[in-house]
Protein backbone atom coordinates (compact mmCIF):
# COMPACT_ATOMS: atom_id res chain seq x y z
CA UNK A 1 0.00 0.00 0.00
CA UNK A 2 1.19 3.71 -0.79
CA UNK A 3 2.26 5.75 2.02
CA UNK A 4 -0.68 8.12 0.54
CA UNK A 5 -3.00 5.69 0.27
CA UNK A 6 -3.02 4.47 3.84
CA UNK A 7 -1.99 8.00 4.92
CA UNK A 8 -5.75 9.21 3.50
CA UNK A 9 -7.53 6.90 5.62
CA UNK A 10 -5.41 7.25 8.93
CA UNK A 11 -7.58 8.94 10.91
CA UNK A 12 -10.51 5.76 10.07
CA UNK A 13 -7.33 3.41 10.96
CA UNK A 14 -6.39 5.14 14.49
CA UNK A 15 -9.41 6.08 15.94
CA UNK A 16 -12.56 4.00 14.41
CA UNK A 17 -13.96 7.49 12.70
CA UNK A 18 -16.53 6.24 10.53
CA UNK A 19 -20.11 7.74 10.06
CA UNK A 20 -23.77 7.85 10.22
CA UNK A 21 -26.75 9.03 8.15
CA UNK A 22 -29.10 11.19 11.15
CA UNK A 23 -32.00 10.32 8.95
CA UNK A 24 -32.33 6.82 9.24
CA UNK A 25 -29.93 6.94 12.18
CA UNK A 26 -27.64 4.34 10.44
CA UNK A 27 -23.85 3.87 11.13
CA UNK A 28 -21.22 3.45 8.58
CA UNK A 29 -17.59 1.85 9.25
CA UNK A 30 -15.36 2.01 6.72
CA UNK A 31 -17.14 5.37 6.30
CA UNK A 32 -19.69 5.82 3.38
CA UNK A 33 -20.24 8.76 1.00
CA UNK A 34 -23.57 8.76 1.22
CA UNK A 35 -26.41 6.29 2.89
CA UNK A 36 -27.36 3.26 0.95
CA UNK A 37 -30.77 3.67 2.98
CA UNK A 38 -32.05 7.29 2.03
CA UNK A 39 -29.77 7.88 -0.92
CA UNK A 40 -30.28 11.49 -1.76
CA UNK A 41 -32.62 12.10 1.07
CA UNK A 42 -29.78 10.66 3.82
CA UNK A 43 -27.83 13.47 5.59
CA UNK A 44 -24.05 11.63 6.48
CA UNK A 45 -22.20 12.86 9.37
CA UNK A 46 -18.77 11.80 10.78
CA UNK A 47 -18.43 9.51 14.29
CA UNK A 48 -16.03 7.85 16.42
CA UNK A 49 -17.26 4.62 17.17
CA UNK A 50 -16.87 3.62 20.79
CA UNK A 51 -14.59 0.58 20.07
CA UNK A 52 -16.68 -2.00 21.48
CA UNK A 53 -18.31 -4.73 19.78
CA UNK A 54 -18.66 -8.43 19.19
CA UNK A 55 -17.36 -11.32 16.85
CA UNK A 56 -20.03 -11.92 14.16
CA UNK A 57 -18.39 -14.77 13.03
CA UNK A 58 -14.06 -15.87 12.47
CA UNK A 59 -11.72 -17.78 10.68
CA UNK A 60 -8.44 -18.63 12.01
CA UNK A 61 -5.74 -18.38 9.58
CA UNK A 62 -2.51 -20.72 9.54
CA UNK A 63 -1.04 -20.04 6.60
CA UNK A 64 -0.24 -16.96 4.82
CA UNK A 65 2.13 -14.74 3.58
CA UNK A 66 3.91 -11.01 3.37
CA UNK A 67 3.43 -9.31 6.44
CA UNK A 68 1.26 -12.18 8.21
CA UNK A 69 3.09 -14.66 7.67
CA UNK A 70 4.85 -14.16 11.16
CA UNK A 71 1.51 -13.68 12.64
CA UNK A 72 0.07 -17.40 12.23
CA UNK A 73 -2.31 -18.89 13.33
CA UNK A 74 -4.43 -15.45 13.93
CA UNK A 75 -8.07 -14.63 13.86
CA UNK A 76 -9.40 -13.06 11.46
CA UNK A 77 -13.04 -12.20 12.50
CA UNK A 78 -16.03 -9.94 11.79
CA UNK A 79 -17.20 -7.46 14.47
CA UNK A 80 -20.00 -5.80 14.69
CA UNK A 81 -19.25 -2.59 16.54
CA UNK A 82 -22.00 -1.47 19.53
CA UNK A 83 -23.39 1.21 17.17
CA UNK A 84 -24.47 -2.00 14.28
CA UNK A 85 -21.84 -0.93 11.63
CA UNK A 86 -19.75 -4.38 11.09
CA UNK A 87 -15.58 -4.67 9.80
CA UNK A 88 -13.28 -7.22 9.27
CA UNK A 89 -10.62 -7.11 11.47
CA UNK A 90 -7.08 -8.85 13.24
CA UNK A 91 -8.58 -10.23 16.69
CA UNK A 92 -5.41 -10.60 18.55
CA UNK A 93 -6.37 -13.68 20.73
CA UNK A 94 -5.55 -17.24 21.68
CA UNK A 95 -7.20 -19.09 19.03
CA UNK A 96 -8.39 -21.98 21.24
CA UNK A 97 -10.93 -18.65 23.27
CA UNK A 98 -12.41 -17.18 20.36
CA UNK A 99 -16.13 -18.12 20.28
CA UNK A 100 -19.51 -16.34 18.09
CA UNK A 101 -20.90 -13.33 20.43
CA UNK A 102 -17.28 -13.07 22.17
CA UNK A 103 -17.19 -9.08 23.33
CA UNK A 104 -13.92 -7.25 22.17
CA UNK A 105 -12.47 -4.01 22.67
CA UNK A 106 -10.28 -1.83 20.25
CA UNK A 107 -6.69 -1.98 20.39
CA UNK A 108 -3.70 0.13 18.98
CA UNK A 109 -1.87 -2.12 16.62
CA UNK A 110 1.02 -2.27 13.91
CA UNK A 111 -1.25 -3.40 10.73
CA UNK A 112 2.06 -3.91 8.87
CA UNK A 113 5.50 -2.83 7.27
CA UNK A 114 6.69 -1.68 4.04
CA UNK A 115 9.91 -3.91 5.04
CA UNK A 116 12.82 -2.71 7.15
CA UNK A 117 13.27 0.61 5.75
CA UNK A 118 9.48 1.05 4.43
CA UNK A 119 6.98 3.00 6.33
CA UNK A 120 5.19 1.24 9.23
CA UNK A 121 1.47 1.27 9.29
CA UNK A 122 -0.36 1.01 12.24
CA UNK A 123 -4.41 1.33 13.20
CA UNK A 124 -7.02 -0.89 15.19
CA UNK A 125 -7.08 -4.19 15.81
CA UNK A 126 -9.50 -6.05 18.64
CA UNK A 127 -8.93 -7.77 21.76
CA UNK A 128 -11.47 -9.96 23.90
CA UNK A 129 -13.17 -7.19 26.35
CA UNK B 1 0.04 24.29 41.16
CA UNK B 2 1.04 21.64 38.44
CA UNK B 3 0.46 18.24 38.87
CA UNK B 4 -0.44 14.77 37.41
CA UNK B 5 -3.92 14.98 36.45
CA UNK B 6 -3.93 11.47 34.88
CA UNK B 7 -2.36 8.46 34.21
CA UNK B 8 -2.05 5.28 32.90
CA UNK B 9 0.36 2.09 31.68
CA UNK B 10 0.47 -0.62 29.38
CA UNK B 11 2.13 -3.66 29.82
CA UNK B 12 2.02 -6.25 26.91
CA UNK B 13 0.65 -9.80 27.85
CA UNK B 14 3.78 -12.14 26.92
CA UNK B 15 5.96 -12.78 29.49
CA UNK B 16 9.43 -15.20 29.57
CA UNK B 17 10.67 -16.42 32.87
CA UNK B 18 14.02 -15.50 33.69
CA UNK B 19 14.64 -19.34 34.09
CA UNK B 20 14.08 -19.97 31.03
CA UNK B 21 16.52 -17.57 29.07
CA UNK B 22 19.36 -19.26 31.15
CA UNK B 23 18.31 -22.60 30.35
CA UNK B 24 19.33 -21.83 26.73
CA UNK B 25 22.07 -19.95 27.81
CA UNK B 26 23.41 -22.86 29.91
CA UNK B 27 23.23 -20.62 32.97
CA UNK B 28 21.76 -20.69 36.43
CA UNK B 29 18.58 -19.36 36.04
CA UNK B 30 17.78 -19.60 39.80
CA UNK B 31 20.84 -18.16 41.13
CA UNK B 32 20.19 -15.21 38.30
CA UNK B 33 16.73 -14.82 39.05
CA UNK B 34 17.40 -14.50 43.08
CA UNK B 35 20.08 -12.79 42.46
CA UNK B 36 18.19 -9.77 40.24
CA UNK B 37 15.32 -9.80 42.38
CA UNK B 38 13.30 -10.65 38.95
CA UNK B 39 11.79 -13.67 37.80
CA UNK B 40 9.68 -12.79 34.52
CA UNK B 41 9.76 -10.14 31.98
CA UNK B 42 7.34 -9.06 29.69
CA UNK B 43 7.75 -8.98 25.57
CA UNK B 44 6.01 -7.26 22.75
CA UNK B 45 3.33 -9.68 20.82
CA UNK B 46 4.30 -9.60 17.09
CA UNK B 47 2.58 -6.35 16.34
CA UNK B 48 3.22 -4.22 19.34
CA UNK B 49 5.97 -1.83 19.28
CA UNK B 50 6.93 1.52 21.54
CA UNK B 51 4.37 3.48 19.68
CA UNK B 52 1.73 1.06 20.09
CA UNK B 53 2.73 0.54 23.67
CA UNK B 54 2.77 4.48 24.12
CA UNK B 55 -0.68 4.79 22.07
CA UNK B 56 -2.38 2.64 24.63
CA UNK B 57 -0.77 4.39 28.04
CA UNK B 58 -2.00 7.49 26.65
CA UNK B 59 -5.13 6.50 26.04
CA UNK B 60 -5.56 4.77 29.68
CA UNK B 61 -4.39 7.85 30.42
CA UNK B 62 -7.45 9.82 28.61
CA UNK B 63 -9.90 7.36 29.55
CA UNK B 64 -9.53 8.26 33.16
CA UNK B 65 -10.53 11.63 33.03
CA UNK B 66 -12.49 13.49 30.72
CA UNK B 67 -9.93 15.31 29.08
CA UNK B 68 -10.02 17.99 25.53
CA UNK B 69 -7.50 16.64 23.27
CA UNK B 70 -7.82 19.86 22.36
CA UNK B 71 -6.45 21.23 25.60
CA UNK B 72 -3.54 19.00 24.98
CA UNK B 73 -0.89 21.04 23.57
CA UNK B 74 2.14 18.80 23.67
CA UNK B 75 3.19 15.22 23.67
CA UNK B 76 6.61 14.01 24.46
CA UNK B 77 7.99 10.41 23.92
CA UNK B 78 10.93 9.45 25.65
CA UNK B 79 11.95 5.73 24.92
CA UNK B 80 15.41 3.90 23.54
CA UNK B 81 13.48 2.04 20.73
CA UNK B 82 11.93 4.49 19.16
CA UNK B 83 10.55 2.63 15.71
CA UNK B 84 11.27 4.81 13.26
CA UNK B 85 14.99 6.54 14.02
CA UNK B 86 13.41 9.65 11.94
CA UNK B 87 10.07 10.73 12.30
CA UNK B 88 8.65 10.80 15.81
CA UNK B 89 6.76 8.46 17.71
CA UNK B 90 5.02 11.23 19.87
CA UNK B 91 2.67 12.54 15.95
CA UNK B 92 1.19 8.96 16.48
CA UNK B 93 0.22 9.12 20.00
CA UNK B 94 -1.42 12.82 18.97
CA UNK B 95 -2.86 11.81 16.29
CA UNK B 96 -4.55 8.62 17.90
CA UNK B 97 -5.72 11.04 21.21
CA UNK B 98 -7.13 13.06 19.28
CA UNK B 99 -4.75 15.78 20.43
CA UNK B 100 -3.74 16.83 16.69
CA UNK B 101 -2.66 19.35 14.60
CA UNK B 102 -2.61 22.31 17.35
CA UNK B 103 0.32 20.54 19.38
CA UNK B 104 3.93 20.44 19.67
CA UNK B 105 5.59 17.19 19.77
CA UNK B 106 8.85 15.59 19.90
CA UNK B 107 10.64 12.60 20.96
CA UNK B 108 12.95 12.27 23.78
CA UNK B 109 16.47 9.77 24.40
CA UNK B 110 18.41 9.51 27.75
CA UNK B 111 18.44 5.87 28.21
CA UNK B 112 15.93 4.59 30.68
CA UNK B 113 15.08 8.53 31.98
CA UNK B 114 13.51 10.03 29.07
CA UNK B 115 10.21 9.58 30.13
CA UNK B 116 10.91 11.84 33.04
CA UNK B 117 12.73 14.02 31.09
CA UNK B 118 9.43 14.35 29.05
CA UNK B 119 8.07 14.80 32.47
CA UNK B 120 9.97 17.72 33.22
CA UNK B 121 9.26 19.40 29.89
CA UNK B 122 5.77 19.33 29.93
CA UNK B 123 5.93 20.73 33.57
CA UNK B 124 7.80 23.85 32.37
CA UNK B 125 5.13 24.27 29.08
CA UNK B 126 2.33 24.22 31.65
CA UNK B 127 3.73 26.17 34.47
CA UNK B 128 5.18 28.51 32.16
CA UNK B 129 1.39 28.91 30.90
CA UNK B 130 2.56 27.99 26.91
CA UNK B 131 -0.04 25.25 27.25
CA UNK B 132 -2.95 23.56 29.55
CA UNK B 133 -1.97 20.27 29.69
CA UNK B 134 0.88 18.26 27.92
CA UNK B 135 1.60 13.93 27.64
CA UNK B 136 4.32 12.60 28.80
CA UNK B 137 4.97 9.07 27.93
CA UNK B 138 7.38 6.81 28.74
CA UNK B 139 7.54 3.53 26.57
CA UNK B 140 10.35 0.83 25.56
CA UNK B 141 10.80 -2.48 23.56
CA UNK B 142 13.50 -2.94 25.54
CA UNK B 143 17.16 -4.13 23.76
CA UNK B 144 19.23 -6.47 25.05
CA UNK B 145 21.55 -8.96 23.09
CA UNK B 146 21.14 -12.63 22.95
CA UNK B 147 23.36 -14.13 26.16
CA UNK B 148 23.99 -10.95 27.77
CA UNK B 149 23.36 -10.10 31.00
CA UNK B 150 20.53 -7.05 29.70
CA UNK B 151 18.58 -10.16 27.89
CA UNK B 152 17.48 -11.14 31.75
CA UNK B 153 15.79 -8.15 32.24
CA UNK B 154 15.00 -5.87 29.22
CA UNK B 155 11.42 -6.05 29.06
CA UNK B 156 8.48 -3.82 27.29
CA UNK B 157 6.38 -1.97 28.75
CA UNK B 158 5.23 1.90 29.46
CA UNK B 159 3.44 4.65 30.89
CA UNK B 160 1.79 7.97 30.51
CA UNK B 161 1.25 10.94 32.69
CA UNK B 162 -0.66 13.76 31.61
CA UNK B 163 0.34 17.05 33.43
CA UNK B 164 -1.71 20.45 33.65
CA UNK B 165 -2.62 23.15 36.35
CA UNK B 166 -6.37 21.84 37.17
CA UNK B 167 -7.43 19.80 39.56
CA UNK B 168 -4.54 17.93 39.59
CA UNK B 169 -4.72 14.01 41.00
CA UNK B 170 -1.09 14.55 42.20
CA UNK B 171 0.75 17.86 42.62
CA UNK B 172 4.51 18.16 41.85
CA UNK B 173 6.02 19.90 44.03
CA UNK B 174 9.24 20.38 42.86
CA UNK B 175 11.83 18.19 40.58
CA UNK B 176 15.44 18.60 40.46
CA UNK B 177 18.13 16.46 38.07
CA UNK B 178 21.42 15.65 38.45
CA UNK B 179 23.65 14.84 35.34
CA UNK B 180 27.27 13.73 34.59
CA UNK B 181 29.03 12.77 31.36
CA UNK B 182 29.21 9.14 32.31
CA UNK B 183 30.00 6.06 29.99
CA UNK B 184 28.14 3.14 31.95
CA UNK B 185 25.76 2.55 28.66
CA UNK B 186 25.07 2.63 24.69
CA UNK B 187 24.03 1.93 21.91
CA UNK B 188 25.60 3.60 18.79
CA UNK B 189 23.49 4.49 15.85
CA UNK B 190 22.48 1.61 13.48
CA UNK B 191 23.59 -1.09 16.19
CA UNK B 192 20.81 -3.22 17.24
CA UNK B 193 21.79 -4.11 20.92
CA UNK B 194 22.83 -1.73 23.47
CA UNK B 195 26.47 -2.02 25.01
CA UNK B 196 26.89 -1.68 28.98
CA UNK B 197 30.07 -1.17 31.29
CA UNK B 198 29.51 -4.25 33.52
CA UNK B 199 29.79 -3.87 37.40
CA UNK B 200 30.76 -0.30 36.23
CA UNK B 201 26.68 0.69 35.70
CA UNK B 202 26.40 0.46 39.33
CA UNK B 203 28.39 2.37 41.65
CA UNK B 204 30.04 5.52 39.66
CA UNK B 205 26.53 5.43 37.51
CA UNK B 206 23.42 4.50 38.82
CA UNK B 207 23.76 5.20 42.37
CA UNK B 208 26.11 8.53 42.03
CA UNK B 209 23.23 9.67 40.28
CA UNK B 210 20.52 7.87 42.25
CA UNK B 211 21.51 9.12 45.34
CA UNK B 212 23.09 12.37 44.35
CA UNK B 213 19.17 13.93 42.73
CA UNK B 214 17.47 12.06 46.18
CA UNK B 215 19.93 13.76 48.32
CA UNK B 216 19.40 17.12 46.73
CA UNK B 217 15.44 16.58 46.41
CA UNK B 218 15.60 16.08 50.36
CA UNK B 219 17.79 18.96 51.32
CA UNK B 220 15.72 21.50 48.70
CA UNK B 221 12.54 20.24 50.55
CA UNK B 222 13.96 19.74 53.82
CA UNK B 223 12.17 16.45 54.19
CA UNK B 224 13.32 12.94 55.20
CA UNK B 225 12.19 9.32 53.82
CA UNK B 226 9.71 8.77 56.74
CA UNK B 227 8.04 12.41 55.37
CA UNK B 228 7.24 10.06 52.34
CA UNK B 229 4.42 7.00 51.72
CA UNK B 230 6.06 5.72 48.76
CA UNK B 231 9.24 6.06 47.35
CA UNK B 232 9.90 5.15 43.52
CA UNK B 233 13.37 4.06 41.97
CA UNK B 234 14.09 3.71 38.45
CA UNK B 235 14.48 0.11 38.41
CA UNK B 236 16.83 -1.69 36.00
CA UNK B 237 16.85 -4.89 38.26
CA UNK B 238 14.97 -5.68 41.73
CA UNK B 239 18.32 -5.28 43.45
CA UNK B 240 19.82 -1.46 42.41
CA UNK B 241 16.50 0.21 43.55
CA UNK B 242 16.36 -1.79 46.84
CA UNK B 243 19.66 -1.01 47.98
CA UNK B 244 19.21 2.67 46.58
CA UNK B 245 16.22 2.64 48.80
CA UNK B 246 18.72 1.34 51.91
CA UNK B 247 21.36 4.29 51.23
CA UNK B 248 18.66 6.82 51.55
CA UNK B 249 16.70 5.37 54.66
CA UNK B 250 13.35 4.50 52.77
CA UNK B 251 12.04 1.11 54.13
CA UNK B 252 11.14 -1.50 52.24
CA UNK B 253 7.48 -0.61 52.70
CA UNK B 254 7.93 2.65 51.32
CA UNK B 255 9.26 1.18 48.08
CA UNK B 256 7.45 -2.31 47.29
CA UNK B 257 4.47 -0.87 46.06
CA UNK B 258 6.19 0.94 43.25
CA UNK B 259 8.78 -2.21 42.49
CA UNK B 260 6.58 -3.56 39.21
CA UNK B 261 10.12 -4.95 38.44
CA UNK B 262 10.14 -8.37 39.98
CA UNK B 263 7.39 -9.73 37.23
CA UNK B 264 7.62 -7.21 34.59
CA UNK B 265 11.80 -6.46 34.14
CA UNK B 266 13.42 -3.26 33.19
CA UNK B 267 10.74 -1.29 30.87
CA UNK B 268 13.94 1.04 30.23
CA UNK B 269 12.03 4.64 29.59
CA UNK B 270 9.19 3.16 30.94
CA UNK B 271 10.48 1.84 34.38
CA UNK B 272 9.97 4.56 36.77
CA UNK B 273 6.94 6.27 35.73
CA UNK B 274 5.59 2.03 35.60
CA UNK B 275 6.45 2.15 39.27
CA UNK B 276 4.74 5.27 39.67
CA UNK B 277 1.17 4.26 38.27
CA UNK B 278 1.62 1.02 40.40
CA UNK B 279 1.85 3.95 43.50
CA UNK B 280 -0.93 5.73 41.89
CA UNK B 281 -3.23 2.81 41.47
CA UNK B 282 -3.31 2.54 45.09
CA UNK B 283 -2.39 6.40 46.47
CA UNK B 284 -4.72 8.15 49.02
CA UNK B 285 -5.29 11.71 49.37
CA UNK B 286 -2.48 13.06 51.13
CA UNK B 287 -0.16 10.41 50.36
CA UNK B 288 3.37 11.38 49.36
CA UNK B 289 5.32 9.76 46.51
CA UNK B 290 9.38 10.37 46.33
CA UNK B 291 10.58 9.41 42.71
CA UNK B 292 13.96 9.40 41.38
CA UNK B 293 14.79 7.85 37.84
CA UNK B 294 17.74 7.05 36.16
CA UNK B 295 19.11 7.56 32.88
CA UNK B 296 22.58 5.81 31.44
CA UNK B 297 24.84 8.59 30.22
CA UNK B 298 23.93 9.47 33.20
CA UNK B 299 21.25 11.40 35.12
CA UNK B 300 18.73 10.87 37.38
CA UNK B 301 15.39 13.17 37.86
CA UNK B 302 13.82 13.10 41.15
CA UNK B 303 10.36 14.34 42.09
CA UNK B 304 8.46 14.82 45.08
CA UNK B 305 4.15 14.35 44.69
CA UNK B 306 1.54 14.69 47.12
CA UNK B 307 -1.59 12.97 45.95
CA UNK B 308 -5.00 15.48 46.51
CA UNK B 309 -8.45 14.84 47.39
CA UNK B 310 -8.82 14.71 43.20
CA UNK B 311 -7.87 11.27 42.76
CA UNK B 312 -11.37 9.93 44.52
CA UNK B 313 -13.09 12.36 43.34
CA UNK B 314 -16.00 12.80 40.62
CA UNK B 315 -13.14 14.14 38.42
CA UNK B 316 -11.53 11.17 37.97
CA UNK B 317 -12.36 7.27 37.21
CA UNK B 318 -9.39 5.02 38.48
CA UNK B 319 -11.07 2.20 37.44
CA UNK B 320 -11.66 3.49 33.47
CA UNK B 321 -8.55 2.05 32.67
CA UNK B 322 -6.61 -1.45 34.42
CA UNK B 323 -4.42 -1.17 37.43
CA UNK B 324 -0.51 -2.59 36.53
CA UNK B 325 -1.64 -5.33 39.11
CA UNK B 326 -4.25 -6.11 36.31
CA UNK B 327 -1.70 -6.04 33.79
CA UNK B 328 0.85 -8.21 35.27
CA UNK B 329 -1.70 -10.71 35.91
CA UNK B 330 -3.07 -10.91 32.14
CA UNK B 331 0.16 -12.99 31.27
CA UNK B 332 0.56 -15.58 28.84
CA UNK B 333 4.06 -17.24 29.68
CA UNK B 334 6.19 -18.27 26.80
CA UNK B 335 9.04 -19.89 25.74
CA UNK B 336 12.37 -18.91 24.06
CA UNK B 337 11.73 -19.84 20.84
CA UNK B 338 8.47 -17.96 20.61
CA UNK B 339 10.06 -14.90 22.92
CA UNK B 340 12.72 -14.93 19.69
CA UNK B 341 10.04 -14.42 17.12
CA UNK B 342 8.35 -12.36 19.10
CA UNK B 343 11.48 -10.09 19.60
CA UNK B 344 12.41 -10.25 15.93
CA UNK B 345 15.37 -12.52 16.42
CA UNK B 346 14.69 -15.18 14.01
CA UNK B 347 15.88 -13.69 10.60
CA UNK B 348 13.03 -14.11 7.86
CA UNK B 349 13.67 -13.21 3.67
CA UNK B 350 12.27 -9.76 2.85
Amino acid sequence: MSVARFWRKQQNRYNLIGNQCTVCGKYFYPPRGFCPVCRRDGKIVEHQFKGTGKVVTFSIIRSSSGNFKLLTPYVLAIIELDEGSRLTTHLVCDIDKVYIGMPVKRVFRKLGEEGSSGAIFYGTKFVPA
Amino acid sequence: MVGIISYGAYIPRYRIKIEEIARVWGANGTEIARGLGVFEKALPDMDEDTITISVEAARAAMARRKVDPADIGAVYVGSESHPYAVKPTAVTVGEAIGATPVMTAADYEFACKAGTAAVQTSMGLVKSGMVNCAVAVGADVAQGEPGDALEYTAAAGGAALIIGNDDPIAEINHTCSFTTDTPDFWRRENKPYPRHGGRFTGEPAYFKHVIGASKMMLEKMGTKPSDYTYAVFHQPNGKFPTQAASMLGFSMEQIKPGLAVTYLGNTYSGASMVGLSAVLDIAKPGDRIFMTSYGSGSGSDSFDITVTDVINSDLFNRDAAPTVSDLLADKKIVDYAVYAKHKGKVVMME
